[in-house]
């Protein structure tokens, strides 16, 4: 029997609500609480059941409008390269500083996304990045924290 | 209100906030131009910028963004049928024909002036209707706010996807379990945070935001990259044509507008219905009031059916001010993007802003009418350069929306876990916008989540646990009512298209 992908991503909800009553039903609310009309866990008790009777819903009845996707069309390589570079970005972020890691992650992905043109992609990130930290630290006063920038003294 | 409109004018004219209005409107054209990215992403790419200035300046930015950011998307609906956002969609019916027809820029000139005119006409209905629902609003106690709150969640998911309202409502719950993350408003007892202290505060709004919408809609761009039907189009920037509008024309408009305005501004005030519904409402109105003869140009490149869509869609997105304003309940996706930055603000909207904070309310009201008269002496002579960003590539534009994005939440929290959360988030997002699971539903649910729980548990104390609180009041019982009535008719709906 064949699943469409709609009813699997209900049934994937269905689990993801059976898991939030549980944990919903096992909030430790103080004692005079525990019988009171409304503690800290009854929304989230109702939401819980909500999730699980509207994903039970979709599961049972027949799809009216079938979404289809040809993942022939779909561009995995290029979405899969994007998001590590977006997860190497967010874990060197606070190590070397803003200004390189996003001048490093602008430019990779401009290179992995198939753009070869290199003084436009070195003006798109680091003159860029530059100007944008300017911008807001420099202009608009918003801190904006580089560890990396204030041990060489550019930053205050 | 004399006093409050010249508050709102002395606020919304300083050269300060007026700059904030031209800057909003040329970057929420430049946002909403690109197809794919609407009212919502570019709102949310702009709040990180709006922490450095006070609330007024910073709700005056992201109105002009929001009012830009729906002409942009009329842009890319004429010039290449491909509409930013879902409001502009009717646009393209007849814009799009007038713009192969070698009229791009006449269309773009009928798009901009019946935006202004409908823009103007219901900034005039916000300006009378707000106060006096402000006054109205102040007789709802926490249980009808709590009905309203089903009420626009329910509303939100009939009409932000046809056909998909069961979707839609699981957006609507899994956007209220979000909400529930963190520590409890009233007890402090912390919920679903699995010991993880970067969680006890909750998940921030922007984060949620700028996750569903300006990284997940990257991302889906460059997933759907190969698909034939969503290759970029092209069109010769070059010959957008003259921007005059003849006497013929002229008289045509003067006719549409009026009528297209009041449903506009009508249906905007409606919780969950807003500019999309708005504008295709007023294009069929405007088709069945026309004669036979401009029916038959309906589709092909008619003046009304351009105006129509066009002026409705701006007179909506006024009147999706009105709940936000008055009752602090935001109607539509975006007013719920503004009301997360009102908070983030500190201010709380409702009846009392009237009160409170007079120059807030005002100067957004007058902000609005000011970005109106940006959008059309600054933005309609510069479209035919302001165009040419449709022509940069993806693979530039991408990475630059992913880096406003980090940036944005690196901003606020300067730690890594919220932009490992948002790269999980956009992640699952992307493949539920792929199944055609909405997202404004989800959005709207984690706005109003905390709202909700705290009107739900004054509700049930006042009634000791009873549920009669839902019924008691009248203004509760129809409101409820009213949720049913939307609720039944998209059963019926269903059962009537199977047979």
């Amino acid at each position: 029997m064949r699943i469409s992908p709609t009813k699997f991503i209900s049934l994937l909800f269905l689990a993801l609500s059976v898991f939030y009553l549980y944990t919903a039903y096992n909030i430790q609310v103080f004692a005079f609480d525990e019988n009171a009309p409304f503690n800290a866990r009854t929304f989230p008790i109702y939401l819980g059941w909500a999730g699980i009777i509207l994903s039970s819903l979709k599961i049972i009845l027949p799809e009216k409008i079938t979404t289809e996707v040809n993942h022939k069309h779909l561009d995995y390589k290029s979405i899969i390269y994007l998001i590590i570079i977006s997860l190497i970005y967010a874990a060197v972020i606070l190590k070397i500083g803003y200004f390189i890691s996003t001048s490093l992650f602008l430019f990779a992905s401009y290179y992995f996304l198939g753009e070869r043109r290199w003084g436009l992609m070195f003006i798109l990130s680091f003159p860029f990045v530059a100007a944008f930290m300017y911008l807001l630290h420099g202009l608009l006063n918003i801190y904006l924290r580089d560890p990396f920038l204030k041990y060489i003294g550019v930053m205050g | 209100m004399i006093e409050g409109i010249l508050i709102g004018l002395s606020t919304a004219l300083s050269l300060t906030n007026i700059l904030m209005v031209m800057v909003g409107c040329f970057a929420g054209t430049i946002i909403g131009m690109l197809p794919g990215l609407g009212p919502m992403t570019a709102i949310a790419l702009m709040i990180p910028i709006t922490y450095g200035f006070d609330p007024s300046t910073g709700l005056i930015l992201m109105a002009g963004v929001y009012y830009g950011a729906v002409f942009g998307g009329s842009t890319s609906s004429i010039l290449l049928n491909a509409p930013g956002i879902p409001g502009t969609v009717a646009t393209a019916f007849d814009g799009y024909p007038m713009a192969q027809q070698g009229k791009a820029g006449k269309a773009l000139a009928i798009a901009a002036y019946s935006s202004f005119a409908g823009g103007t006409i219901s900034a005039i209905f916000l300006l009378v209707a707000a106060p006096s629902l402000s006054k109205v609003s102040l007789a709802f106690r926490s249980p009808d706010y709590f009905a309203l709150m089903i009420l626009g969640l329910t509303a939100i998911s009939a009409f932000s996807s046809k056909g998909q309202f069961l979707k839609a409502m699981m957006m609507v719950v899994l956007g209220l379990m979000l909400a529930t993350v963190g520590q409890d408003s009233l007890s402090d007892i912390t919920r679903f945070t699995f010991n993880n202290m970067n969680l006890t505060d909750g998940i921030s709004f922007v984060l949620i935001v700028m996750a569903t919408f300006a990284m997940s809609e990257a991302l889906t761009i460059i997933f759907r990259g190969k698909d034939p039907n969503r290759a970029a189009k092209q069109i010769s920037l070059t010959e957008l044509g003259s921007i005059k509008v003849n006497k013929e024309e002229t008289i045509k408009m003067a006719k549409t507008i009026p009528r297209s305005s009041i449903l506009g501004f009508l249906i905007g005030v409606l919780p969950g219905a807003g500019a999309t519904i708005a504008s295709f409402l007023a294009y069929g109105m405007e088709r069945n009031y026309v004669n036979e003869e401009e029916k038959q140009k309906f589709g092909k490149g008619s003046v009304h059916g351009l105006s129509a869509p066009e002026t409705a869609n701006n007179a909506a997105c006024s009147g999706s001010f009105v709940p936000l304003l008055t009752l602090g309940i935001p109607g539509s996706g975006t007013t719920a993007v503004m009301l997360g930055a009102l908070l983030g603000f500190g201010i709380q909207p409702g009846p009392r802003l009237y009160q409170t904070n007079p120059e807030i309310f005002w100067s957004v009201i007058m902000s609005m009418y000011i970005g109106m008269v940006v959008l059309l002496i600054l933005n309609l002579p510069l479209i035919p350069y302001i165009a040419r960003i449709l022509a940069v590539p993806r693979n530039y534009l991408i990475p630059l929306i992913l880096f406003f994005s980090v940036t944005g939440i690196y901003l606020m929290s300067f730690n890594n876990f919220d932009i490992f959360l948002m790269i999980g988030i956009a992640v699952v997002a992307t493949f539920l916008r792929l199944y055609d699971f909405p997202m404004p539903p989800l959005i709207l649910a984690f706005v109003l989540g905390g709202l909700m729980e705290e009107t739900l548990r004054r509700s049930l104390l006042i009634s000791d646990g009873s549920p009669n609180f839902l019924w008691d009041r009248p203004i509760t019982l129809i409101i409820l009512l009213i949720t049913v009535t939307i609720v039944g008719w998209q059963i019926f709906s269903t059962f009537r298209k199977k047979s």
